[in-house]
C-alpha cells in the first residue's frame, strides 16, 4: 500500500466521523446528527451558489452581457443586429431580477411575470411531449399483433389485458360492478405484482446505499493503516 | 393588471411552445431555443431566491432564539464558507473540493444509506400477507428480491428453467410489472396534458397567489 | 378464557414488538460483514442490459455516445460503478464521449468519474471524451441541446468554448451521436425519454436506480428505450460483460446474503402476527 499522507487521513476522518454521526441516529436523535444535519444544509446551499455562478450565470448571461456591451460600443459592425443581441442578453437578466421583488411585499406581483413564463414554457412543451411519449407510445405499444409462440402470445395478452384492467380499475366514473367490477379487480391484482416488484428493487437500493458507505468506513481504516506503516 | 398581463404571458407563450413542436421551420427552432435559454437564466435567479428564503429562516431562528437556535449558526457559517471557497477559488479549489468530498458526500450519502435499515425494520413489523393484495404484493417483492440477486441462481437453479426464481422474476417484470406501469404512465400523459392545458388556458391560477400580492 | 401465561404467547408477541434497533444491528452486520469476507458469487446476464453492451460495443473506434450523468453522493453508491463500467466500455474501444451533468449536487463527482476513467485508458480532454457541466433545469437544458449544444452549454465544464474543441468540430446536437446512455438518479430521465428520444428520436438507453427501475420496462417494452441498467445489480453484470470486476459484482455477494436475510424477516414477522392472532382468537 502506498504511503497515505496525514491530511488525506484527517479528511477520511472528517468523514467518517460525519458518516458515524448519521448511523448514531439509528440508536436515537442526538446532537452529533443534529450538528451534521445542519452542517449538510450549508455546505450544500454553499456548493448550489458556486456551481450555479460558475456553471451557469457566468456563461449563459454575465458573458453574452459584457460581450454584448463591448460590441455595441466598439465601432463597426451592424449596430442594430449587435442591439438585438444585447437586447436578447438583457430581456431574461431583467426576468431574473424581477423575481427578488417577492421579498418586498408591495412590489411582491411583479414576480409573477417571470413565473408566469417559467410555466408557458415548461406546460407549452411538456403538452404535446408527455401526451405523445407517456400516452400514444404506451397505448401504440399495447396494440401489438399476437403472433409467435404459445409463451410469448400468453406473454401480450396478459400485458394488453393487464393495462386495460389496470385503466379500468382508475376510471371512477363508472362504478366498479359487474364487468368492470371484475376487470378493475384484476388490473388491482397486476397493480400489486407490479409493486411488489418495485419493493423488491427499492430493497436492493437501499442496500446498495448502505454497502457504499461500509465501504467508505473500510477506506478510512485503510487510509489509517496506510498511515501508520 | 396584476394578474391578467401573467395570465396573457402565460396564454401566449404556452401556445407557441405548444404549437412549435409541429412547426420545424428555422426561425421558429430559434426562437424556441431563445426561449429556453431565458427561461434556464430565470432559473439561476430562481435558485438564488430559495437559497436567500434558507439564509432568511436561520438568520430567525438566531434571532427570536427558536429551538435548536445554536445549529442555525452551523448552517450559516458552511454556507457562507462554501460559497466563499467557491466564488473566489474556484470550483477547482482543493479545500472546496475536499470539503464536497469529505464533508457534503459522506453526510448526503449517509442520510439515504439510512434507508436500508428502515426499510428492513418496516419489511419485519408491516409487511403482513392479511389480504389477498397484500399477498399478491409481498410475493412478488420476494420473488424478486431472491431472484434478480445471484442467491435465486443458487436456492433455485436446479429446477425446470421456468420454476427457477430468476425466470419468474424476469416474467414478473417484463409482463405484469409493465402492464401495471403502463396503466400508470397513460394516466400521467394525460394528467401532465390536462394540467398544461389547464395552466396554458388560465383555468389553474394558484400559481397567482393572493389576490393583488 | 385461559387465564394462564403460556411462554408461547409472550415469545410470538415479543417477536412482534422487539426493539427495532435489534433488526438495524441484524442488517448492519449481514451487510458488512460479507464485505470483509467476499464469496464470489456467479452473476447472470439480463438481455435488457446485454442490449445496452451490444450496442455499444457495434460502434467503431471514433464514434461519439453521450453518456448524460445524473447522480449525486446519496445515488453515487448505485451508480458510479455503472458509471465506471460503460466509460470503461467505451474508451477501451475509442469511443468518443460527451457527458454533462444536471444534477447539481453530482457535478464535481461526474467531473472525476469521467478524469479517472479516462486517465486509465490514456484519453485526451477535447479528444476523446468533453464534458459540458451543469446548467438548471434539466428538462429546458435537454431539449435546447436536441438543437445545438452551444445554446445551453457555449462553454464547456473547464471555460472552453466548444468550438475549440477538437472533438466538437461538427458535432452539433443529438444526430451528431450515435446514441444516448443516460445514468440518471432522478426524475429528469423522463425528460430524456420525452424530449431525447420522442421530440429528436435519438436512441436511448438507461441506467437508474433499482428504486426506479421497474418503472422503465414498459418503455422498454415499448422500445422507446433500447436497453435498461438496473441498480447495482446491472452495474454487475456489465461489469461481467466488460470482464472487468468491480465494486458492483464484489457487492452481490452483500445483496444476496442482506436480501435472504430480509425475506426471512418477512417470513418470521408474518409467522409472529398469524401465531399471535391465533392466540388472540
Amino acid at each position: 500500500m502506498e504511503q497515505v499522507s496525514l491530511g488525506t487521513v484527517l479528511w477520511y476522518t472528517l468523514g467518517a466521523y460525519l458518516t458515524l454521526s448519521i448511523f448514531s441516529f439509528l440508536y436515537k436523535d442526538n446532537p452529533f446528527y443534529r450538528l451534521a444535519e445542519h452542517l449538510i444544509v450549508g455546505l450544500s446551499a454553499g456548493y448550489w451558489i458556486a456551481v450555479l455562478y460558475h456553471q451557469s450565470l457566468v456563461a449563459l448571461w454575465l458573458e453574452p452581457l459584457t460581450n454584448g456591451f463591448k460590441a455595441v460600443i466598439t465601432p463597426g459592425g451592424s449596430l442594430a443586429e449587435e442591439s438585438g443581441r444585447l437586447l436578447l442578453s438583457i430581456i431574461p437578466g431583467i426576468g431574473g431580477l424581477i423575481m427578488f421583488t417577492r421579498f418586498f411585499p408591495k412590489i411582491s406581483w411583479l414576480s409573477r411575470w417571470p413565473i408566469a413564463f417559467y410555466l408557458a414554457i415548461s406546460a407549452g412543451v411538456a403538452l404535446p411531449l408527455y401526451l405523445q411519449s407517456f400516452t400514444v407510445e404506451q397505448m401504440r405499444a399495447s396494440m401489438i399483433p399476437l403472433g409467435g409462440s404459445l409463451s410469448v402470445v400468453l406473454k401480450d395478452l396478459i400485458v394488453i389485458i393487464g393495462t386495460i384492467c389496470g385503466l379500468a380499475y382508475f376510471y371512477f366514473s363508472m362504478q366498479h360492478k359487474g364487468i368492470v367490477g371484475g376487470m378493475a379487480r384484476f388490473g388491482v391484482w397486476i397493480l400489486m405484482i407490479g409493486f411488489g416488484s418495485t419493493f423488491g428493487y427499492t430493497v436492493m437500493s437501499r442496500i446498495s446505499l448502505l454497502i457504499g458507505r461500509f465501504r467508505f468506513l473500510i477506506d478510512w481504516v485503510n487510509q489509517i493503516a496506510g498511515y501508520l506503516k | 393588471m396584476k394578474r391578467e398581463i401573467p395570465l396573457l404571458i402565460v396564454l401566449v407563450f404556452g401556445v407557441f411552445m405548444a404549437f412549435q413542436y409541429f412547426v420545424p421551420h428555422r426561425v421558429s427552432s430559434n426562437i424556441y431555443q431563445e426561449f429556453n435559454n431565458w427561461t434556464i437564466i430565470i432559473g439561476i435567479f430562481t435558485m438564488v431566491i430559495g437559497i436567500a428564503s434558507l439564509l432568511s429562516v436561520h438568520y430567525g431562528k438566531i434571532r427570536f432564539k427558536k429551538e435548536g437556535w445554536g445549529y442555525s449558526y452551523v448552517t450559516i457559517i458552511s454556507l457562507v464558507g462554501m460559497a466563499g471557497l467557491g466564488l473566489f477559488g474556484g470550483m477547482e479549489n482543493k479545500l472546496f473540493i475536499n470539503l464536497y468530498r469529505f464533508g457534503l458526500s459522506p453526510v448526503t450519502a449517509t442520510m439515504f444509506a439510512l434507508l436500508a435499515f428502515f426499510i428492513a425494520s418496516a419489511a419485519y413489523r408491516a409487511f403482513r400477507a392479511r389480504t389477498v393484495l397484500s399477498t399478491l404484493l409481498l410475493l412478488a417483492a420476494v420473488i424478486v428480491m431472491l431472484g434478480r440477486v445471484p442467491i435465486g441462481e443458487i436456492i433455485s437453479g436446479w429446477l425446470p428453467e421456468p420454476l427457477q426464481l430468476a425466470k419468474i422474476s424476469e416474467f414478473l417484470l417484463y409482463v405484469p410489472n409493465t402492464a401495471a406501469k403502463r396503466t400508470i404512465y397513460i394516466g400521467v400523459g394525460l394528467g401532465v396534458a390536462a394540467v398544461s392545458l389547464k395552466i396554458i388556458l388560465g383555468i389553474e391560477r394558484t400559481w397567482l397567489g393572493g389576490d393583488g400580492k | 378464557m385461559n387465564g394462564e401465561q403460556k411462554p408461547h404467547d409472550g415469545f410470538w408477541l415479543r417477536l412482534i414488538n422487539i426493539d427495532r434497533r435489534w433488526i438495524y444491528l441484524v442488517i448492519g452486520i449481514v451487510v458488512f460483514v460479507p464485505i470483509l469476507f467476499p464469496i464470489g458469487l456467479p452473476v447472470q446476464v439480463t438481455k435488457e442490459v446485454q442490449n445496452v453492451y451490444d450496442r455499444i460495443d457495434s460502434l467503431k473506434a471514433g464514434s461519439i455516445i453521450m453518456i448524460p450523468m445524473e447522480y449525486d453522493p446519496a445515488t453515487m453508491a448505485e451508480l458510479q460503478p455503472m458509471a465506471y463500467a460503460i466509460l470503461r466500455h467505451c474508451f477501451s474501444k475509442g469511443i468518443k464521449v460527451i457527458s454533462t451533468a444536471l444534477q447539481i449536487e453530482g457535478v464535481t463527482i461526474i467531473k472525476n468519474d469521467l478524469e479517472l476513467i479516462a486517465a486509465e485508458y490514456g484519453r485526451k480532454y477535447g479528444e476523446d471524451y468533453v464534458f459540458l457541466g451543469y446548467k438548471p433545469y434539466p428538462g429546458i437544458v435537454i431539449l435546447n441541446m436536441g438543437e445545438d449544444f452551444r445554446k445551453p452549454f457555449p462553454r464547456d465544464y473547464y471555460g472552453n468554448l466548444l468550438d475549440s474543441l477538437p472533438m466538437m468540430a461538427g458535432v452539433y446536437n443529438y444526430s451528431s451521436c450515435a446514441m444516448i446512455v443516460n445514468i440518471n438518479a432522478t426524475s429528469g430521465v423522463d425528460y430524456w425519454i420525452n424530449y431525447a428520444h420522442t421530440r429528436y428520436g435519438a436512441p436511448l438507453a438507461i441506467g437508474v436506480t433499482a428504486v426506479m427501475a421497474t418503472d422503465y420496462y414498459a418503455f422498454l417494452s415499448s422500445n422507446q428505450i433500447f436497453g435498461l441498467i438496473g441498480g447495482l445489480k446491472g452495474a454487475a453484470e456489465y461489469e461481467k460483460l466488460i470482464n472487468h470486476p468491480g465494486l458492483a459484482t464484489r457487492a452481490m455477494d452483500v445483496q444476496s446474503i442482506a436480501h435472504s436475510v430480509i425475506v426471512i424477516f418477512i417470513l418470521v414477522g408474518n409467522i409472529a402476527y398469524f401465531s399471535s392472532r391465533k392466540k388472540k382468537g
